[in-house]
């Protein structure tokens, strides 16, 4: 919303300075954007001093300038006058100027082989006096400090730019920025002249609004004003126009648009005479079309509000009028429209068409169904004054009633809500300032709302009204107090919390990718969830949500490697969608690692990354997250985008349905896909929604502390097994042998090759005996050593290794 | 007598040569052995006279002590001296780098969003979520913002269906509306997440990150939401004094609705927070209004609160000093290692929130 501050004292009579009317505008809730000049074509015009005057090389007559236009380097002018020498002050004029004079354009241009920058201006092509002769010379006195300031003042006003929030149509005119700054005391409403039009005769082109079962247009006035002479503008309205950055178009459009800006008060021109015979206001019929002012071509559905004639669509109805009945330079009658149409279908209507104009932009937002006269009055005034014509009477239809909306509004409320209190008396002043009839009863107001401000339904409301033309600034600020009705974080966001730094400590670089992906990548790792498609992506790589974390860390690795990256490591955390329904998520953290370890490192041998590095950083980040190592389990399982034969799953439990995690190295396919550059990759993927809750809190297992102080004893063993026989399964069946006296198993030898069958391993493990009773004998070792190797060679098929 | 001297000084003199441990050895042998001298001394104590017994024992054993001691001083020295020069011998370069260090990061968003919980707890507030998807019921609907009301339009909204029934969360708003439908008031939560709009440019990415705050009771009026916000924006910026301006706005879901400005001033082309005459916006809030407390099942005559909105990726680039938006989301390894924080480096209360 903008508008010059002289529009603004058109109906504000006021003593406020500029920048406290500014200040104002903010304090009651009209943002200000922007407060200044728009530029003007005058300010190329810069009083300039001549450093040096040479003669042109080529030409007799003409000089070479340097010309000081209070810039850093000086320019280079050719110019013919007489007059023109060194340190003379006079008017420069830039390339992009238009020349007063003879309204033409300056260019950057060659004169007879010099590069001239803009030209020397003689007093007549200024329009300063009839002198032609030689340039202008100004007195040093006055000019000799003003080398580079414009020459020509600026007079236009400054404009204001307001960012109206979608509750305040009222502001979309001026009146009622100006109505707002008086109720906060920036001075008083001016009256404007109403209704001084001589009206005469009837009406003659009838207008009735049909009965239609959703009619959204519930008043329509018209007048009809015959001999006119449309034409440009005056400057005073051209003025106005322009300085909101619109473009005059004739006296007659610009009068409709300054009446709409002025009043909030859209109006609409009919050229009469190509109306054919009546209007009818009515629904439209699926398959009609018209052709609107913006010379598209709209297709219509069934029940949209048009205003129609005879012969069929005129206009849209507060939306956009049609080029059939658009008026012109020669038309001689016009029908002024001002009618009522219900925001909601101007907004259901404009949406299914895709039109966006001013008119469907404030009718949209609730326009004042009670100045239909008023835009008509207004309107019609300014036609006659400026294109003649006569005015006929005005021609109301409504169907149904303007309601008086009624508030009762307890005073209390607004102490209740604002935290301070202001007097009765000044509460009543604002709201009848604001434009509200009050009559008080007791502690309660009994109130009509104006009929401008749709967006006043109910008390609250009312608190609104005071406290923002009291001031915010008077709302105290009150110590919060430290009461807390419940723990900061629930148990799962306290995990969320804990992984995300735990995976972090292991040199992962987290990062936040975008929760949709490229529907491309995604389907490498979308497994069995559903894609979902976003209707109106932002753009078409980025066109479905993420199934995986993975997606978006395969192609940010892939940049990175391209900037030369090649031992990255990186992690999100967040979510991943299952479906396109509310709760359809997943929160996962998932990690890659691409390249090396120890790349060129003195003391330590590199190698690429592996299944186990994954691994271990899986398990470790669930042994920190305080679950136990010895309950995880872990399986073969694990979804395509893995490599099929290193890559796992990890269960809580071994009895567990989910996993909780899987790891493993990415499916070199997917790698050679994406043209992934890099000579290993790996990855993992936590769960958090499937890591069960710990039962035993840590206050409860920190207290049983149990050891043993008897004598620990070590034995180590190999075992020949099947190839395919799993080292877990092994620790497993060596620890449940005994478990008051096992204490670890450690494998710390996978052997296969030479003096093994092709088809078995050899693992060797380390044991640690150890009895919480008593120190062992060697008997007792030798006892448990046996029960040891007959146990694994019976459940496993394995043979001790001699 | 003179004996005694004798060896004391024959050997004092052979112990004050440059020895290695063999000739102390032998020395020590030549005195205390079987037939060392010392040791053969002590064997004619009885072969003299009893008056001159004692005193000779005596002597004798003086000069044992001594040379004892002296010996033993030596072999010390000598231990030194070989260890020494054998340690000399295992000397390392130890400006040669360490062992490799692996150093993570976390990003500068959750760092922030640690910051903002830890200082919501520190007045009682409470975390919590809500799905990223939302249907057009918890995300305008129930907030107030009916179908028919332009302030959707403020909302370049990401539909998930045609129907434009199921979306991606414009805010995180929705997230008052499902804690309320599921508890009883008292509420005092924030709630911090993923936010979308389909908004791309220099300053607006599709996504971004708000934290939503609600109070509501029986007395909550403005001032506490005045107090609340001074409150939070001093810690957050770890800054004495700061200047804040409220200024009337309009959101559908509150009524009054505010906007808050923070004063600053640019220092050397940075934004210094909290001086100055500058303003910028930072938030938005108000009371919750009565029609989504109704929409909850609250009775809006007995409870009463406020609800404000922050985006927490532009007070992580006010905070921390990053220009571009955009950079928080393209994960270039050299942003997130130059802005991300160390993972020991949780905010908290007690131990302040940034180092």
């Amino acid at each position: 919303m903008k508008f010059t501050i002289g529009w603004l004292k058109e109906h504000l009579d006021t003593k406020f300075k500029d920048n406290q009317i500014i200040e104002k505008l903010t304090d009651v809730g009209l943002e200000v954007e922007s407060f200044e000049k728009v530029s003007s074509d005058l300010d190329y015009f810069k009083v300039a001093k001549i450093i040096n005057a040479e003669q042109h090389p080529n030409a007799d007559k003409l000089k070479v300038c340097d010309v000081d236009i209070g810039e850093q380097n000086t320019v280079k002018v050719v110019c013919g006058a007489s007059n023109a020498k060194k340190d003379l002050l006079t008017v420069y004029a830039g390339p992009g100027s238009v020349i007063p004079k003879n309204n033409m354009k300056l260019t950057v241009s060659k004169i007879r082989g010099v590069t001239s920058y803009g030209m020397l201006c003689s007093e007549l092509e200024l329009n300063l006096s009839d002198e032609s002769d030689g340039i202008t010379e100004l007195k040093s006195n006055k000019y000799s400090d003003k080398v580079g300031k414009n020459f020509f003042k600026n007079n236009t006003d400054k404009v204001i730019d307001l960012s109206i929030t979608p509750n305040r149509p009222d502001c979309l005119g001026v009146r009622g920025v100006a109505r707002d700054l008086v109720a906060a005391g920036a001075g008083k409403l001016k009256n404007i002249s109403n209704m001084k039009i001589k009206n005469s005769g009837p009406q003659k082109i009838k207008v009735s609004i049909t009965k239609d079962k959703n009619q959204d247009c519930t008043i329509f006035g018209s007048c009809l004003i015959k001999d006119v002479t449309n034409k440009e503008s005056p400057k005073w309205l051209k003025d106005k126009i322009i300085s909101l950055g619109q473009k005059p178009i004739s006296a007659i459009v610009d009068i409709t648009n300054y009446v709409m800006l002025d009043l909030n008060r859209p109006l609409h021109a009919y050229d009469a005479d190509k109306i054919d015979k009546e209007i009818i206001v009515r629904n439209s019929k699926k398959g009609e079309t018209f052709e609107a002012l913006d010379n598209k071509e709209y297709k219509l559905d069934d029940d949209m509000c048009v205003i129609s004639d005879k012969s069929g669509v005129l206009g849209l109805g507060g939306i956009i009028g049609g080029t059939r009945s658009g008026t012109e330079f020669n038309t001689k009658n016009i029908l002024l429209e001002s009618a009522y149409f219900l925001p909601r279908s101007i907004r259901k209507t404009s949406n299914l068409l895709n039109i966006d104009t001013d008119a469907k932009f404030r009718f949209e937002r609730g326009i004042d169904p009670q100045s239909i006269e008023i835009g008509l009055d207004r309107a019609a005034q300014l036609i006659t004054k400026i294109c003649g014509g006569k005015v006929s009477k005005f021609d109301v239809q409504r169907i149904g009633k303007v309601k008086k909306n009624k508030i009762k509004f307890k005073i209390s409320l607004f102490e209740k809500i604002a935290g301070f209190k202001i007097k009765d008396k000044e509460v009543i002043k604002i709201l009848i300032d604001l434009g509200f009839k009050v009559s008080k009863k007791k502690s309660e107001l009994e109130l009509i709302i104006p009929t401008w401000r749709p967006d006043i339904t109910q008390p609250i409301d009312i608190v609104e009204e005071i406290v923002r033309i009291k001031g915010y600034n008077n709302i105290e600020t009150l110590e919060p107090e430290k009461n807390r009705i419940k723990d900061t974080l629930n148990k799962q966001q306290k995990l969320f919390h804990f992984l995300q730094r735990s995976v972090a400590s292991k040199g992962y670089f987290e990062t936040v990718t975008w929760s949709f992906t490229d529907s491309k990548i995604n389907n490498f790792f979308k497994e069995n969830y559903k894609e979902i498609k976003i209707v109106n992506p932002i753009s078409s790589d980025l066109d479905v949500l993420r199934n995986s974390i993975f997606p978006n860390l395969a192609f940010y690795l892939k940049k990175n490697l391209d900037r030369g990256f090649r031992d990255i490591s990186l992690y999100e955390i967040g979510p991943i969608f299952k479906d396109n329904k509310p709760g359809e998520q997943l929160t996962v953290i998932g990690g890659i690692k691409s390249g090396k370890i120890s790349r060129l490192n003195w003391n330590e041998q590199n190698r690429l990354v592996d299944v186990f590095d994954a691994k271990k950083d899986t398990i470790q980040t669930l042994i920190e997250a305080g679950y136990d190592r010895h309950s995880l389990f872990i399986r073969e399982k694990s979804p395509s985008y893995y490599h099929p034969g290193k890559s796992g799953s990890v269960y809580l439990d071994k009895d567990d349905i989910d996993p909780v995690a899987y790891f493993g190295e990415i499916h070199p396919n997917i790698i050679k896909k994406l043209d992934i550059k890099t000579e290993a990759l790996v990855g993992f993927e936590i769960y958090l929604d499937y890591l069960k809750d710990k039962k035993i809190k840590l206050k409860d297992s920190k207290s049983k502390f149990q050891f043993s102080d008897y004598q620990k004893s070590d034995r180590d063993f190999a075992f020949v097994v099947d190839k395919n026989f799993k080292a877990q399964d092994l620790i497993e069946i060596i620890s449940s042998i005994d478990q008051s006296l096992i204490k670890s198993v450690k494998i710390f030898d996978v052997y296969e090759g030479e003096n093994i069958p092709k088809d078995k391993k050899s693992i060797a493990l380390n044991v640690t005996i150890q009895s919480e009773e008593k120190t062992l004998e060697e008997s007792d070792l030798e006892k448990i050593n046996k029960l040891i190797i007959s146990t694994v060679e019976t459940k496993s098929g394995a043979k001790i290794r001699s | 007598m003179s004996d005694i001297k004798k060896i004391k000084d024959e050997f004092l003199h052979k112990l004050n040569a440059d020895l290695n441990i063999e000739s102390i050895n032998q020395i020590k042998s030549e005195l205390f052995g079987k037939k060392g001298k010392i040791s053969n001394s002590f064997k004619n104590i009885g072969s003299l006279p009893t008056e001159e017994r004692k005193k000779f024992a005596s002597d004798l054993n003086f000069v044992k002590d001594e040379l004892q001691e002296k010996i033993n001083k030596k072999i010390q020295e000598i231990e030194i001296k070989e260890i020494n020069s054998k340690l000399e011998n295992e000397k390392v370069d130890v400006t040669l780098p360490e062992r490799n260090i692996v150093q993570g990061k976390i990003h500068p968003v959750s760092q922030v969003i640690d910051e903002i919980s830890s200082i919501f707890s520190e007045i009682g507030f409470s975390v919590e979520e809500g799905p990223d998807v939302e249907n057009e019921h918890y995300n305008f609907t129930a907030l107030n913002t009916p179908d028919n009301h332009p302030a959707r339009d403020m909302h370049d909204t990401f539909y998930l269906d045609d129907k434009k029934e199921l979306l991606l969360r414009t805010h995180t708003s929705p997230v008052q509306v499902r804690t309320m439908l599921k508890g009883k008031p008292p509420f005092k939560i924030i709630a911090p997440g993923r936010t979308y709009r389909s908004d791309s440019d220099q300053t607006h990415a599709p996504m971004f990150h708000q934290v939503e705050g609600l109070h509501i009771d029986k007395n909550v009026n403005m001032g506490h939401l005045k107090g609340c916000l001074n409150y939070f924006i001093k810690s957050f910026f770890e800054v004495d004094k700061i200047k804040m301006r409220f200024r009337p706005s309009h959101f559908p879901f509150t009524e009054p609705s505010a906007e808050v400005d923070i004063g600053y001033e640019l220092k050397d082309g940075k934004i210094v927070i909290g001086e100055g005459d500058k303003w910028l916006e930072i938030l938005g809030c108000g009371m919750v209004h009565p029609n989504v407390l109704k929409n909850v099942k609250i009775n809006p005559d007995k409870y009463q609160g406020y609800a404000f909105g922050i985006g927490i990726d532009r007070l992580a680039m006010l905070k921390y000093g990053i220009n571009d938006l955009r950079a928080f989301f393209e994960t270039d390894y050299r942003w997130l290692n130059h802005f991300g924080f160390d993972p020991l480096d949780v905010p908290s209360n007690y131990r302040g929130l940034s180092r």
